[in-house]
């Protein structure tokens, strides 16, 4: 089960991921980010307080906006991961890949 | 102990999957952590099975026994038809999952990554993935 709400405040678009992304509902998780940027997000903050669990199918697609995102001057930033799925992205090293901040504030800030 | 789980090849079938996992390594003395990342390296095995062995087909099905003893945990994952050898497999480097935009290939990295041993056998049209985690009773 996944939810996600989109949030528009002062020109910042924030996804609040709720529950579990996996092979079954990873498209609902692109097609949100696909809107967002269709609706000219230059910054987009993820928030995965409430995000349980992550598979590669979720992971790959943060990954596949990766480069068009640099191109197109687009900053996405993670939050608020709980540790058991944060340690999904390092086992991969996507942690280095990927802006993650553990919190809001600090994720504004950058 | 020894339990059974007979998935059928739909991608909605993966959260019954994970229940049926995290009751079983609850019993076990992994980490919270530990435990969460088991339960995502067998899901990463049946989804691809699933999705790429099986095309989505819900009446065809994979089967999982999992074998618990104090030492050791094993993940046998059965299915029937054109095997999936994650041996194999060469998973690609993560900086081509970035350029090629694929979003595929990650999840085999992480299986190999997690579990600390994976086997693979086929025979006639039976196909057998084994994934071993050692557990470490300190």
């Amino acid at each position: 089960m996944l939810n996600i709400e989109k949030r528009l405040e002062n020109d910042i678009w924030t996804l609040i991921l709720t529950g579990e992304i996996d092979a079954s509902n990873s498209v609902e998780l692109d097609a949100a980010i696909s809107e967002v940027v269709q609706e000219g997000a230059k910054s987009i903050l993820i928030d995965c307080a409430a995000l349980d669990y992550i598979s590669s199918a979720g992971l790959g697609v943060f990954m596949s906006y990766l480069d068009e995102f640099e191109e197109n001057n687009v900053k996405m930033v993670i939050f608020a991961l709980k540790d058991k799925v944060f340690q999904v992205f390092h086992i991969l090293g996507l942690d280095q890949l990927i802006i993650i901040r553990p919190t809001k504030e600090e994720a504004l800030e950058g | 102990m020894n339990s059974q789980l007979r998935l059928y090849c739909d991608t909605a079938q993966l959260s019954e999957l994970r229940q049926f996992l995290e009751a079983i390594l609850k019993q076990t003395p992994l980490s919270e952590i530990e435990q969460h990342q088991v339960i995502l390296a067998v899901e990463e095995v049946c989804a691809n099975l699933i999705i790429h062995s099986h095309d989505c087909n819900s009446n065809e099905f994979i089967d999982l026994n999992v074998i618990s003893s104090k030492a050791l945990i094993v993940f046998e994952i059965l299915d029937f038809g054109k095997g999936f050898n994650i041996l194999e497999y060469r998973e690609p480097e993560i900086s081509q999952v970035i350029k090629s935009k694929r979003k595929g290939g990650l999840g085999i990295i992480l299986v190999k990554r997690i579990m600390d041993k994976i086997e693979f056998e086929s025979f006639e049209n039976k196909n057998i993935c084994r994934l071993y985690k050692i557990l470490n009773s300190k």
